[in-house]
């Protein structure tokens, strides 16, 4: 494969043509060693191109281009510029919606109505972030006659984006957003399982008129291009979604090259708790969406469903027979729910965290299998019958798999809820007012969802807790990751040690 | 609806149709009573064309568009980040249809179209795009009392507010109310001033095609004695924001108490400026000019007191003289020469000329200008020559009273003091500006000038992102930046009890 574009086809949009370059400075380009790799549908198993592969030099390159940017024109542009070309890029994510969700779909797998509503979030996300970057303000502080005192919020400087492949595009929205708006330059390496989207949406970069080296895309391994990124000299900041091992690389990355400053979005298991006097079918609805949604590859998935013991019976059956609904199959059929698992990887690993929940004695209530022949598909599954120390209980594992428990009391399930190393997202269903805040207040988690679940919004800082990561993306909150403080204090008056 | 509209075309020989009536649930309606506006070119004094007039039984009706509007879940719940959408595609409308928007500025208002075009009209757009970006940024607080209560506070539009601009910058004005208003979710209903009623009518198509929901926004013209007053004392509006005298902002005061209406007012001003001995002459002198003559001087913030350093006084009496006279060309608006336009209206036209003879005969040195201007077309329209007085005592109505027009006083001090005391002899509070190199005299001084803005070696260099306002009786509350939005909002603060039981 020689060139830097390729024709593809979607059952969606039709032909298109799909960059598989290095997307630096404003140009796709080939990587420096010529190195490529495969990308592979998840719904049919079969090679949809080949894309350039980032190595070492490939970075280095990219990074220069964005320190140059940087140290350039780009330190120069008003935040009122920097905001119109955040709208416009949005402005251009809306108007190639269609396409972008189903290469979304075709890389990723997932449902095509679900892809989007991906880019539709996209779009509000750019948009709520072109609308922040000439709103962000320092502060003068009065602390004596003679001084005039006053806070100034600057861009960090270079960062590094390291996105997953379960929201690829909405990942590379949340990362690019915030980070631009704040003044930033930036090199974002798309996960090397979902590099498609990534591609076509750089394209839209050079379009909205961002200065070339503002921001830079590339495709790329986490153990080269990844490792690259984190560890470099030159490069001010790594912000990383993914697992929370691979945060722990990242981190001891960034402590061992230049103290760069880290923020991570890592794991989670997150429970979902339903007391006894929540609307039950309301419940229903959101705990099935909770662990099935994107086929259970959400960092926030409710995967830890704890019922009262009061309706636990009824529950279980009601939730069997509604998960049994999800249709599973071809991303781009029309009433598709679930897709397929990301990769061959993702399949067996969810495969075998099914044996060993098996294996350790609970009972599947629905699936536990494969789902038909071709493609990584996995039937909904739901375990009774756990115990807190089965992996399947304690591990996140990323599937379309949960576990199902009972509680008695309040106290009892806020402490089986945060007895967990991770602290990403929780949900409680009740009616009752002081139960929901109460509860809410309890858990020891990032976000607390109350008679819902996997519903964020761009407005909305999310992020976890413990070893579910450091920081908070979305809202206001996201800007912290992306500025630093510097104060400055004019004397006006005369020396003090004369 | 053909009567509610004329075909016309611009001095430019821009072709367009102009809406007559008032913009009511997003349909144009006649006056109750067909009474009229007559709008008159200043350019030439001829008529261009006329428009409704409201009576207080029209703004009865905007009002209840407007709260039926606020209180229907189609702008009530609609999300905030939608509403933002609106207004960003409002200003979208507003940088498509420049042109023609511009070009009714220069014809109504008076004011050079390339200064129309390039300034007014990107101030519009970028005006309600900068509000567009707050819609979904306007938190509330959670506070922490301890663990027996939840404590939030909620930020809520006020309801139906009325919006009364002034005629300076038309579409400029309209902006900078609409922009953190509609932000905040409240409904609208502004009455543009009459002497320049044309432009905001176009605007008006513009609102209902970017999709805001009918009674959002309701646009009228009509006379400030009547559907002003109606709307100062209306008991169905929850908010007047005003823009225009200080005289007249006092009576809207008044009013508003009948049913204690939230009140934000945009008054006069008669703001220095000071120039100290080690300022660079150069731009002191620019800017000043700027300062004062711009917009015909008919801006709320011109830097009308010029104080200078005695030491570079003649100086700089010379110099800005000179610049006058190669800066301030006088003529037809539409010509791309001209810097200074008419002024707006026979009345102010004539209230400067009387300012002038207030000079001539309260003992002050006429040094330029002090004249009406014949010399554009056929020697009509309401030109005034740019005027400058010298030797100004701080008791002359020429140093005390806001002129309005191409006329500055420039008067002369000893030293920080003086000149403080000078700047702050006055019963305005709204601009003012500093020219030194000394960065301690620079940031010492701008605490000490009683204004709501202070400039440091520039004048008149506004930005929506900067909190604008005055002190004293320049008004009350804040315009633009982050700082305009409390207009626009209510704090309830909700305690929620987890655990005072009795």
């Amino acid at each position: 494969m020689s060139g830097l574009f390729v024709e593809l086809k979607t059952p969606h949009s039709g032909k298109y043509m799909q960059p598989t370059g290095l997307f630096i400075n404003n140009e796709f380009v080939k990587g420096v060693d010529g190195k490529t790799f495969e990308v592979i549908n998840p719904s049919t198993e079969k090679v949809i191109t080949s894309v350039h592969e980032a190595t070492e030099k490939d970075v280095d390159i990219a990074v220069s281009a964005a320190r140059k940017a940087f140290d350039g024109p780009w330190r120069k542009e008003t935040p009122e510029n920097r905001g119109k070309l955040l709208v416009k890029l949005a402005d251009l994510f809306e108007k190639n919606l269609d396409l972008l969700a189903a290469v979304e779909s075709l890389d990723n797998g997932k449902a095509i109505s679900m892809a989007k509503a991906d880019i539709g979030m996209c779009v509000g996300c750019l948009r709520y972030y072109g609308g922040w970057a000439d709103k962000i303000t320092g502060k003068v502080i009065d602390t004596t006659p003679d001084t005039f005192n006053y806070i100034r919020k600057e861009p960090v400087g270079v960062c590094g984006q390291i996105i997953p492949w379960n929201f690829p595009l909405l990942m590379w929205a949340w990362k690019i957003g915030p980070a631009v708006a704040c003044g930033n330059t930036v090199v974002l390496k798309m996960a090397e399982q979902t590099p498609l989207g990534g591609l076509v949406a750089a394209q839209l970069i050079k379009e909205a008129g961002f200065p070339p080296g503002v921001v830079n895309v590339i495709s790329g391994f986490g153990k080269i291009a990844g490792a690259a990124l984190t560890s470099h000299i030159d490069v001010d900041k790594v912000a990383f979604t993914g697992s929370t091992v691979v945060g722990r690389t990242v981190l001891r990355a960034a402590a061992s090259s230049n103290l760069k400053k880290v923020t991570l979005e890592l794991g989670g298991k997150s429970p979902n708790i339903v007391f006894e006097d929540a609307d039950i079918d309301n419940a229903i609805s959101w705990v099935n969406f909770g662990i099935f949604f994107n086929s259970g590859q959400c960092c926030c998935a409710g995967s830890r469903i704890y019922v009262q013991e009061g309706i636990y019976d009824k529950f279980v059956q009601r939730f069997k027979e509604r998960a049994l609904k999800n249709v599973v199959g071809d991303p781009f059929a029309r009433d598709t729910f679930q897709g397929p698992l990301v990769s061959q990887v993702q399949f067996d690993r969810v495969m075998s965290y099914i044996k060993a929940g098996k294996d350790a004695g609970a009972k599947v209530e629905i699936g536990g299998k494969r789902k038909g022949e071709k493609g990584y598909f996995i039937e909904p599954t739901i375990f009774s019958n756990v115990s807190e120390e089965m992996s399947i209980m304690q591990e996140e594992i990323f599937g379309p798999v949960c576990s199902i428990s009972k509680f008695k009391t309040k106290d009892e399930v806020i402490a089986v809820a945060n007895k967990s190393n991770y602290g990403l997202a929780a949900a409680v269903h009740t009616k009752n007012l002081n139960t929901a805040i109460d509860v809410s207040n309890a858990l020891r988690t990032g976000t607390v969802w109350v008679n819902t679940y996997n519903t964020l919004h761009h407005q909305m800082p999310f992020g976890g807790y413990k070893e579910s990561g450091i920081g908070r993306e979305l809202g206001e909150a996201a800007l912290d990751n992306y500025l630093q403080t510097k104060s400055v204090t004019i004397r006006l008056g005369n020396a003090l040690f004369v | 609806m053909s009567h509610l509209s004329v075909e016309l075309t611009a001095p430019n020989g821009k072709k367009y149709t102009q809406p007559t009536g008032l913009f009511i649930n997003n349909e144009w309606v006649a006056s109750s009573k067909g009474n009229k506006i007559t709008s008159i070119n200043p350019t030439d004094e001829s008529e261009i064309a006329q428009v409704h007039a409201a009576e207080p039984e029209d703004v009865d009706k905007a009002v209840e568009a407007a709260r039926a509007a606020f209180n229907n879940p189609t702008w009530r719940d609609m999300a905030p980040s939608d509403r933002g959408d609106l207004l960003y595609k409002l200003s979208q409308l507003v940088e498509q249809n420049k042109e023609v928007l511009a070009t009714i500025e220069t014809w109504d208002n008076g004011k050079p179209y390339q200064v129309a075009l390039n300034e007014d009209l990107a101030e519009v757009s970028g005006c309600l795009k900068y509000y567009a970006g707050y819609a979904d940024k306007v938190h509330g607080q959670v506070i922490d009392t301890g663990p027996n209560k939840l404590a939030y506070t909620i930020r809520e539009p006020l309801g139906v507010c009325g919006q009364i601009i002034p005629w300076n910058y038309p579409l400029g004005m309209a902006a900078w109310k609409l922009g953190p208003a509609l932000a905040c979710g409240n409904t609208i209903v502004m009455k543009a001033a009459e002497q320049t009623p044309l432009s905001i009518l176009v605007f008006a198509n513009l609102i209902k095609e970017a999709g805001f929901p009918p009674g959002v926004v309701n646009i009228l013209n009509g006379h400030g004695r009547i559907a002003g007053a109606a709307i100062a004392q209306h008991l169905g509006i929850d908010k007047v924001a005003f823009t225009g005298s200080t005289a007249t902002g006092k009576e809207i005061m008044k009013s508003a108490s009948v049913n204690m209406k939230n009140i934000t007012l945009e008054t006069g001003g008669k703001s220095p400026l000071l120039v100290f001995d080690d300022a660079d002459m150069d731009q002191a002198i620019k800017w000043s000019h700027a300062g004062i003559m711009s917009n015909m001087g008919q801006i709320c913030t011109a830097t009308s007191r010029i104080l200078v350093q005695e030491g570079i006084y003649d100086k700089f009496v010379e110099a800005f003289k000179k610049q006058v006279s190669e800066v301030s060309k006088v003529g037809d608006p539409f010509s791309d020469e001209t810097f200074q336009g008419p002024q707006v209206t026979k009345a102010q036209y004539e209230k400067v000329l009387n300012y002038i003879e207030a000079g001539k005969s309260d003992g002050a040195t006429l040094a330029m200008g002090g004249e009406a201007y014949k010399n554009v077309g056929e020697g009509k329209g309401f030109f005034v020559s740019p005027t400058v007085f010298t030797n100004v005592k701080s008791n002359m109505r020429v140093f005390r009273e806001e002129v309005f027009g191409p006329f500055v006083v420039i008067v002369s001090f000893k030293d920080e003091e003086d000149a403080l005391q000078k700047a702050n002899d006055t019963t305005y509070g709204l601009g003012s500006a500093i020219f030194t190199k000394d960065i301690v005299r620079a940031h010492k001084l701008a605490r000490r000038i009683e204004a709501g803005m202070v400039w440091i070696n520039s004048s008149q260099d506004s930005d929506f992102r900067i909190p604008f306002g005055g002190v004293k009786q320049s008004g009350i509350g804040r315009e633009l930046g982050e700082a305009g939005l409390d207009a626009y909002t209510n704090k309830k603060a909700v305690h929620v009890n987890l655990g005072t039981w009795l």
